[in-house]
């Protein structure tokens, strides 16, 4: 990240109802970074906290201007602050139409002419026609639009997306999506979004941030993030099987005792990766290389197309991806007694 | 979608509860005497009777939006005892008996009430009955009606709306002006009209904190309670009179109000 | 505005037989003008008591159903079932006999005066009923619908006086309950109201200008407790009734 101007900095902390958000973040101009996370995780807290409309602890800057500061008593209301925020399901003014909608924030700023400028944005966008109706009788793809455009033109330093696309019917997303990516490139200032979809968050953002229990636990490009997962969330959404344990030079020890032998773990708690291409399922315990091999039972057997993924308890549960043949072969059932093994190259540790 | 059948019951009972708001009104028209309504109606103590309670009943409207939004707005605001207790202050008018409302009014703005006292002794003004007073008692009787609707109406208000006005810049009064009373609009319609029917229909509190003169303080329905004892015809046109002014400004207002929406 | 008052045998502290033995007590229904509730209170006492001393027992269960005369008169007009009417005035009692309700013909049991109440020690200086034409002064009368107003019109006819009043009130309570707040300085009343409400002092009315109320009395044909009903006119007729009666202010006949 050197040679980026940052412009959003935030180190903030928000305590209600027993849920805790302790979050350090940071965006430059030009990026777009995804908070990415499970319901709960304090995403839309966060985002409602960078725009000025939660209490906080700690201190916010926007290009260069100190938005929240408890240390010195600061706090710039939510209508003072330059961020744009667009709600999950809109939130479009009912009673206006969508010019007006768009006319909002003009008006508030006191800028001439706003219905006309209103205007250049909704024909821009293609929305012309809509322009007197209101949001009731818009299309949830085009009132998702409507809101973006509301919130850009009033020209913030900061854009905030709360779930962008996850209100919308899956036929249209791909096409909201691709406007949302046009309208984000052509947007001056930093993007903020959060999602609880990885799809959403791979396809729109430049940088993933994983928020977990109010608590960042990885950051980075979406390739970083899910080559080397760092919870069970990512872990999933990545496909893969993490476990943790500690590491002892050759193998790694899990939890209940069991040991993943693993070459050049280094020592100390890691994280360890495999992933279910790389576990091989037996009838009968196998001989040969693969240095873990353990007895299991199958859990549960999800296809997906010619692809299997047998799910098995053992000493160390995984999953593994095998093909339609062999499941039959093998008799994969739920209950089914089988041989699990795991080549020691296959696993990759990684500090935690 | 099929709707699920309504028992026979749920019917009968509707239909009684109906017919005890049918009944009451057929008989007011079926006794009415037609023939002497015109009459009635240019009786000078009918119109100014009419007159005075529409002037009555739509200035306690007004004063009841423009004291009761505010106040819904801070019980809307408020949680744990401090709203208990001033949603009790604010309903308490809507339980207590009219009467005894207007005794409550006395002791407050009478010649020697709390605060009457002081207006009496500095400015020589005395509340009780006057119009003033008319319009006071109507107001405390039928301000809790809207204050309630309004609050229940800021209570089931989406706030993100005005949340997405703040980021959008808007600061607190064009927030409240643009966003939160227009979308208000329909609890503040049906609590204005609540407020103004009680306004209109109200007689004990009224009587006794205003007394009864004709042009002055006689509104309505004392009218109606005073004509029932000398010409109970008189009473029957009254009343009816009141019925169809009532439905009248009713409509024409439900036009204005929420055509829009 | 009704009052109901209940002296069932049961709650009065005269009843002094055995529940087992009393036998169930009639009940005696009583409409009256509101202005004779003190004194019919007491006249009803002692009329149980009467009852108590003679057979052991209360007999008469007494309801009194106070409210003004016009309300009672339109109420029984409705077929509301009472076994006795006391009015405040001929006219009512007149529209009832109309009705074919009174059993056997009205009697006169008594006479109210007018007198104009003011605040305690009259602060304002009112001595006549001239003195309620003064600028200034907040006057109450009764609505000229109720006996009492149309009295109190009459009087202020007879003296040549001209009030403006500030209110006209439903019932004659409602003028004495402003004079005794203190938001109005004088009301035209009826002597017994002043007698009873002890918070307002009377300043007398010249006989030549005063009206003299007549409260009649009579048993209807709709009760079911004649007898009774009977016992009871004749009580407020007697001595010890019309000395009751003279006592709340009333004068006898």
């Amino acid at each position: 990240m050197v040679g980026r101007a940052v412009t959003l900095e935030a180190a903030i902390r928000i305590k209600r109802n027993g849920f805790t958000l302790d979050v350090a973040l940071s965006a430059a101009v030009g990026e777009t970074v995804a908070v990415l996370g499970p319901n709960g995780a304090g995403k839309t807290t966060l985002l409602r906290a960078l725009a000025g409309l939660e209490d906080v602890e700690g201190r916010v800057t926007l290009d260069g201007e100190v938005l929240d500061d408890t240390s010195r008593g600061v706090h710039v209301p939510a209508e003072k602050r330059r961020a744009g925020l667009v709600f999950q399901d809109h939130v479009l003014f009912p009673h206006l139409s969508v010019i007006e909608n768009v006319a909002f924030g003009l008006r508030a700023q006191r800028q001439p002419r706003a219905a006309d400028v209103a205007r250049k944005w909704i024909d821009e966008a293609g929305l012309g026609d809509r322009a007197e109706a209101l949001p009731r009788e818009l299309s949830g793809g085009q009132a998702q639009r409507v809101a973006l455009l509301r919130a850009l033109a009033t020209g913030p330093k900061l854009l905030l997306l709360d779930e962008p696309l996850s209100s919308l019917d899956v036929s249209i997303r791909a096409e909201v999506r691709r406007e949302l990516t046009r309208q984000l490139a052509s947007f001056n200032g930093v993007r903020l979004l959060v999602t609880h979809d990885p799809l959403e968050a791979m396809a729109l953002a430049d940088r993933l941030v994983v928020l977990e229990h109010g608590l960042v636990v990885q950051s980075g490009t979406p390739g970083e993030v899910t080559a080397r997962p760092r919870s069970r969330f990512v872990a999933d959404l990545a496909g893969v099987n993490l476990l943790r344990g500690e590491a002892h030079g050759d193998h790694v020890t899990l939890s209940g005792d069991a040991s993943l032998a693993a070459p050049d773990a280094g020592e100390g708690d890691v994280f360890a990766v495999i992933h279910p291409r790389a576990v091989a399922l037996y009838r009968t315990r196998p001989d040969g290389t693969p240095r873990n091999v353990w007895q299991g039972q199958v859990d549960s057997v999800d296809l997906y197309g010619e692809r299997v993924r047998v799910r098995v308890s053992a000493p160390v549960p995984l999953v593994a991806e095998v093909t339609r043949a062999a499941v039959s072969e093998l008799g994969l059932n739920p209950g089914a007694s089988v041989w699990i093994a795991v080549k020691a190259t296959e696993v990759s540790v990684y500090p935690a | 979608m099929r709707r699920a059948r309504t028992p026979a019951a749920i019917g009968l009972l509707a239909g009684l509860g109906l017919l005890l708001f049918v009944l009451p009104l057929a008989g007011l028209i079926l006794r009415a005497p037609w023939s002497q309504a015109l009459a009635e109606l240019t009786d000078p103590t009918t119109t100014m009777a009419l007159g005075l309670s529409i002037f009555c009943s739509l200035t306690a409207t007004a004063i009841a939006l423009v004291l009761g939004i505010p106040l819904a707005m801070i019980l809307a605001r408020t949680r744990g005892t401090v709203r208990n207790v001033l949603r009790a202050l604010t309903t308490l008018p809507m339980v207590l008996p009219p009467v005894v409302g207007g005794v409550a009014l006395w002791l407050a703005f009478g010649r020697r009430g709390i605060a009457g006292s002081l207006l009496y002794q500095a400015f020589g003004i005395q509340i009780p009955f006057t119009t003033t007073a008319a319009v006071m008692a109507e107001t405390f009787v039928a301000m809790p009606f809207l204050v309630i609707a309004v609050e229940a109406g800021l209570r089931s208000l989406d706030h993100r709306y005005e949340e997405a006005a703040r980021s959008l810049g808007a600061g607190y009064w064009r927030v409240l002006t643009r966003v939160t009373l227009p979308l208000l609009r329909p609890a503040i319609f049906s609590g204005a009209v609540l407020c103004w029917a009680r306004a209109l229909g109200e007689f004990g509190a009224t009587i006794t904190f205003a007394g009864n003169f004709p042009g002055r303080t006689q509104t309505v329905p004392i009218a109606v309670y005073l004509a029932l004892e000398t010409k109970p015809e008189a009473a029957i046109t009254l009343s009816l009179i009141l019925l169809v002014v009532s439905v009248a400004i009713l409509v024409g207002m439900r036009d204005r109000w929420l055509g829009a929406l | 505005m009704l009052a109901f008052g209940w002296l069932a045998a049961c709650t009065s502290p005269l009843a002094t037989c055995a529940v087992q033995s009393c036998p169930e007590p009639k009940t005696l229904t009583i409409f009256a003008a509101s202005s004779l509730q003190p004194a019919f209170g007491k006249i009803g006492n002692q009329f149980q008591a009467n009852e108590v001393k003679a057979q052991g027992h209360v007999v008469n269960a007494l309801s009194f159903v106070f409210a003004g005369s016009q309300m009672l008169t339109q109420q029984l007009g409705e077929g509301a079932a009472a076994d006795i009417f006391a009015s405040a005035d001929i006219a009512h009692m007149t529209q009832v006999n109309a009705g074919g309700l009174v059993a056997s013909p009205p009697r006169v049991f008594a006479h109210n005066r007018l007198e104009i109440a003011v605040a305690r020690g009259n602060p304002k200086g009112i001595h006549t009923l001239a003195d309620l034409a003064r600028s200034g002064l907040v006057v109450v009368l009764a609505d000229p619908s109720v006996p009492a107003g149309k009295y109190a019109a009459q009087a202020l006819k007879t003296a040549g006086v001209t009030v403006k009043p500030a209110s006209l009130e439903q019932q004659v309570t409602g003028v004495l309950s402003k004079v005794a707040f203190g938001e109005a300085d004088a009301g035209i009343v009826y002597v017994s109201d002043i007698i009873t409400s002890r918070q307002v002092d009377g300043v007398a009315i010249p006989n030549d200008q005063n009206v003299i109320a007549e409260y009649p009395i009579a048993v209807l044909n709709t009760g079911h407790n004649q007898a009774a009903a009977k016992d009871f006119v004749d009580f407020v007729l007697s001595a010890d009734g019309q000395s009751l009666l003279k006592a709340a202010g009333f004068e006898g006949v």
